[in-house]
């Protein structure tokens, strides 16, 4: 330690030399930091690679949700209007964007797999009634892409904090 | 002498020239301080972030002034204006140029000569406290008054140090106009020479004079609300933040001028070493800014009586017998 006028004058030397480096901020829109790739974004309903809709609009999803934020209205499939693979399907399916907290436990509700919690996170709207988000919208490939980072650095059999390195 | 429209052309643009130096001293303050934090600073409106101050004023201007429904009317709304005004009005006696022959006048570098220019701006000064206190007062509200009654003893305790540091230039001058002060230290050296200890105590007083870290504890941002200004919002708020900053640039200037020579320098470049100076002189504001942590307030109160003001008393003494003695 040295007496105090002397450091004082050694911390003006250390935020002058902050000035000659380069900033450590990172610019957010654009220059994005790839995402973990567990990270639960915004939902996504999947079909079958026949077409057909792997929701069969049993509510579970609704049920296990916490916010309260799914909205489903189920439907008879018809032979003529067969839209998922079982016996009804959603004829409304809407998830409230500013009500969810994206705690996925409709991702484990959901006995067939139909919704996911995918990447995306940047959901803003000017308007609340867009934060709704349709069947359509949630069945559509997401537009946003961002990237993820690799799983193997991350879903090691070990965690991180129990191994050696 | 020259005619009275050549300087009301002169305030006009001086008034201009320190408004626009304040808008981008604001963004030079934010973008020195983000770069000494290693950070970018304001960097989206506009290249360089370089139209922030005007997307700033907008902001400002469009936003409500909202009054609390008790404060007192009359002195709420002229608070800011009386301290916007001081501080404007300040700048009217620095010389910044050598003074120019134009056609068939002379006008000179300075918006007035007055003879007691140096008492008129600690006068100003004092008055501009006034701004603050009445503001906090005005307001009705326990945080404004406390931040008022906080911002008035600091100032006023740092005010003695500030008007006694400049007692040895004054000595050393001979004169208490800031022209002849300037033109005396262009025939012999810049008083930071002799008056190295005036210059330390000038510069620690008008830290704590404009409130600016690590004196800032009339607002403390990270700590309270804000100070005296509590209450005001919008481009009232916007008018004491101007007057604080145009404060600076003014104790900026009258440093330059009381030490740093004003406009002197090789090649009689005029006022474009004044300007540089100034920078200069604000550039260490904003670098001690980013250094230093905040004083508590007994560390402040006693570093301004205790340290400050016998520094600053000897300092003027010595100076005194000093120049008797030759």
């Amino acid at each position: 330690m040295s007496p105090q006028p002397v450091s004082t004058l050694k911390g003006f030397a250390v935020t002058f030399r902050q000035i000659l480096k380069k900033p450590i901020t990172q610019q957010y829109p654009e220059e994005r930091r790839p995402l973990y790739p567990r990270f639960r974004g915004r939902h996504r309903l999947w079909t079958h690679e026949n077409g057909l809709e792997k929701c069969v609009g049993c509510s579970l999803c609704a049920a296990a949700c916490p916010a309260d934020c799914i909205r489903v209205v189920a439907a008879e499939n018809t032979p003529d209007n067969r839209v998922s693979a079982g016996e009804r399907y959603a004829r409304i399916y809407e998830i409230n964007m500013s009500r969810c907290i994206f705690c996925g436990y409709c991702e484990l509700a959901c006995p067939f797999d139909a919704i996911t919690l995918g990447n995306e996170f940047e959901l803003s709207e000017h308007n609340r009634d867009d934060q709704i988000y349709t069947k359509d919208m949630l069945l559509a490939e997401p537009m946003k892409k961002i990237p993820i980072a690799d799983p193997a650095i991350f879903d090691t059999p070990i965690p991180y904090y129990k191994s050696d390195s | 002498m020259e005619p009275w429209w050549i300087s009301l052309i002169k305030a006009a643009i001086i008034v201009n020239l320190v408004m626009v130096t304040f808008a981008y001293l604001t963004w030079l303050e934010r973008k020195g301080l983000g770069r000494l934090q290693n950070r970018y600073g304001p960097n989206r409106a506009g290249p360089f972030g370089l139209l922030q101050p005007i997307a700033d004023l907008v902001k400002l201007v469009r936003k409500e002034a909202f009054a609390p429904s008790s404060a007192i009317a009359v002195p709420y709304i002229l608070a800011p204006i009386v301290s916007m005004f001081t501080a404007l009005a300040a700048f009217s006696v620095i010389p910044w140029g050598p003074g120019w022959r134009i056609y068939h006048w002379n006008v000179t570098g300075e918006v007035v000569n007055v003879p007691i220019s140096l008492l008129l701006i600690f006068a100003l000064g004092s008055i501009g406290i006034y701004g603050f206190i009445v503001g906090g007062w005005a307001s009705e509200s326990k945080y404004s008054l406390l931040g008022s009654m906080r911002t008035c003893a600091q100032l006023v305790s740092y005010e003695v140090s500030l008007a006694l540091s400049v007692l040895g230039v004054v000595i050393l001058g001979r004169s208490l106009s800031l022209v002849d002060i300037v033109h005396r230290q262009g025939t012999t050296l810049p008083f930071v020479v002799p008056q190295f200890v005036g210059l330390l105590v000038f510069f620690f007083a008008g830290i704590a004079e404009t409130s600016r870290a690590p004196f800032d504890l009339p607002e403390a941002e990270q700590e309270l609300v804000a100070g005296y200004h509590t209450e005001y919002s919008g481009m009232r708020w916007g008018l004491f933040q101007t007057a604080e900053y145009i404060n600076l640039i003014t104790l900026s200037g009258l440093m330059v001028t009381l030490f740093f020579s004003g406009w002197h320098g090789p090649w009689n470049l005029g006022p474009i070493w004044f300007l540089l100076k100034l920078l200069g002189v604000l550039f260490a504001f904003i670098w001690l800014r980013a250094t230093l942590p905040r004083l508590r307030y007994d560390q402040l109160m006693r570093f301004g009586w205790k340290v400050l003001l016998p520094v600053a008393t000897i300092n003027a003494l010595v100076t005194a017998i000093v120049v008797a003695a030759t």
